[in-house]
């Protein structure tokens, strides 16, 4: 049984279709990549899952329960958490409250505070600092968190890395590492891509709004990746969305 | 005396001054949305009083808690009904659509109670207080007023501050969008915030109403008081807002103490005065964004 499937999707931005036709299935306790270039879709389709962005058309479903319809706070409750890209942080709030006020919906599970400062040690003192004060890697850890806190069963983290230095990002995908081996299922965007193949079972790449290649990670080759991720030489690639997206083209 | 009288009398006329600014302070702090309407509800809220006492014989007192939740629904139905659609276009258009609705209810209130000036009987406390000396007296609805508008201001300053649902209001207030993506439901929250802005803007016009005489038309101004206070005290500081209609109450019982023609004068001195030479306000600090 799939924790997430997604059928058909279509997101706009006005007149722009961000995300035309994504069809996938994420099952539970898998870790999915979604990599692709600047402008794929990848952030609009992790905001339509998250109920950011309403999408125009297709439906979301967790654990076989059509979300679609839900307002973004009760996607929350039914256990879909997401870490925005830009962290987005309450820069008013200390780091404590930014966490704190995200265990208001109650969902039950590991996470409190106590076990988001035990998994990000480096907030470990930075409780009562104004999170606007922090550093862009605290910062990440403390969006990373607020989410946590929710006791999410899907985790989507949209682009953890982007912006940070690189000793922060090793520091980060250390306390992320036993938080992705710990059953939570992941669907994580990645510009980084050697560190989404390192971490991520499943690979999708998008390009142009579509999914044009969704393989093990595993098995795919990182060429396989670099070519669906700029779209070179497309109908060479004998992959089923592929595939599907070339036949939706007039030849 | 004389001088310390006007300045007791001050603190007393900035108690009500808070009032009419909290549900102003709260709904700007909040929603990021000014409501040209506010003074209009405060009078509304005057009369639901006057028409409730008078039909009921109750006293005052019982009535303003009976029309408080009246009042609250009457926040969250323009909160739902008016506000929620203008956010979504911009703050100008929140302010022409208030504006609008303050138009609408000074004229129905005139169509229905005349432009006859009224007010609410609270019998021997308008009048009674405590003398000190010759020349100084601390009226007792006076000090109520203080003391209502302290714990009125100061509770809330602590529900923000102290308690989840604090948090979830100022986080709601910083970016409703990634509130949402916290579980929090925004809607809800700014129900709640117009709600309680609307039931105390009510509140404050009991209080006036028990002070001094009211009449349809006087929304206006004291939306304009209002508006001082929350600038001298400072945007987004409910202490600052205490603290500001403390300070245009004073200003404006001294300047009547020089000459009884200064006395608003004297107000929007001080308010001008403020603006220029601390924008922030008294207890406002310079926003930083990230």
């Amino acid at each position: 049984m799939s924790l997430l499937t997604v059928e058909n999707l279509e997101v706009r931005h006005g007149l722009l279709r961000a995300v035309r036709d994504v069809s996938f299935a994420v099952d539970e306790g898998e870790v999915v990549a979604v990599v692709g270039a600047n402008g794929a879709g990848k952030s609009t389709l992790m905001r339509a899952v998250a109920g950011a962005h309403q999408p125009a058309e297709g439906r979301i479903g967790l654990d076989g329960v059509d979300v679609t319809a839900q307002r973004a706070h009760d996607r929350v409750a039914a256990g879909i958490a997401l870490v925005p890209e830009g962290r987005r942080l309450f820069a008013d709030l200390t780091v404590e409250e930014n966490l704190l006020v995200a265990s208001r919906v109650r969902r039950p599970g590991p996470w409190d505070l106590a076990a988001v400062v035990a998994a990000f040690p480096l907030l470990d003192g930075l409780l009562k600092r104004r999170a606007g004060n922090l550093s862009g890697g605290e910062q990440q850890a403390v969006a990373i968190g607020r989410a946590l806190m929710t006791n999410p069963r899907l985790l989507l983290l949209d682009e953890v890395s982007l912006g940070l230095a690189p000793v922060m990002v090793d520091t980060l995908y250390d306390s992320l590492g036993t938080i992705l081996s710990g059953g939570t299922t992941v669907l994580l965007v990645e510009q980084d891509l050697g560190r989404a193949l390192g971490v991520a079972r499943r690979v999708l790449c998008m390009l142009e709004g579509r999914v044009v290649l969704d393989e093990p990670a595993g098995e795919v080759t990182r060429e396989q990746v670099v070519e669906a991720y700029f779209g070179l030489s497309r109908a060479a690639v004998p992959d089923r969305a592929t595939a599907a997206t070339v036949q939706e083209e007039p030849a | 005396m004389n001088w310390i009288n006007a300045i007791v009398q001050g603190v007393m006329l900035g108690g009500v001054y808070a009032l009419f600014a909290c549900g102003l302070s709260l709904m700007f702090g909040v929603m990021r949305t000014v409501n040209l309407s506010h003074g209009d509800l405060a009078v509304l809220g005057a009369f639901l009083v006057a028409v409730l006492a008078a039909a009921v014989g109750i006293s005052p007192f019982f009535a303003v808690l009976l029309v408080l939740p009246v009042m609250g629904l009457v926040g969250v139905a323009l909160q739902r009904g008016i506000l929620s659609k203008a956010l979504r276009t911009g703050g100008m258009s929140s302010m022409l659509a208030t504006f609008g609705l303050a138009i609408v209810l000074q004229n129905v209130l005139l169509e229905i109670f005349s432009a006859d000036s009224r007010s609410l009987e609270v019998g021997s406390l308008s009048t009674a207080g405590l003398q000190l000396g010759s020349s100084v007296s601390i009226p007792y609805l006076g000090v109520l007023t203080v003391v209502v508008a302290v714990a009125l201001l100061g509770g809330l300053q602590l529900l923000l501050a102290r308690t989840g649902i604090g948090r979830a209001i100022r986080a709601t207030a910083a970016d409703a969008d990634t509130a949402e993506l916290v579980g929090i439901d925004s809607r809800r929250v700014y129900a709640w915030a117009a709600a309680i802005a609307v039931a105390t803007a009510g509140l404050a016009g009991a209080f006036f109403a028990m002070r001094s005489s009211f009449s349809p038309s006087m929304g206006p101004t004291q939306l304009l008081f209002a508006f001082e206070v929350v600038v001298i005290g400072g945007l987004g500081s409910l202490w600052g807002t205490l603290v500001g209609g403390m300070v245009l109450g004073v200003a404006q019982t001294v300047g009547a103490q020089v000459d009884p023609r200064f006395s608003i004068v004297a107000g929007h001195a001080v308010f001008l005065a403020v603006l220029a030479f601390r924008p922030q306000g008294l207890l406002g600090m310079r926003r930083s964004r990230t």
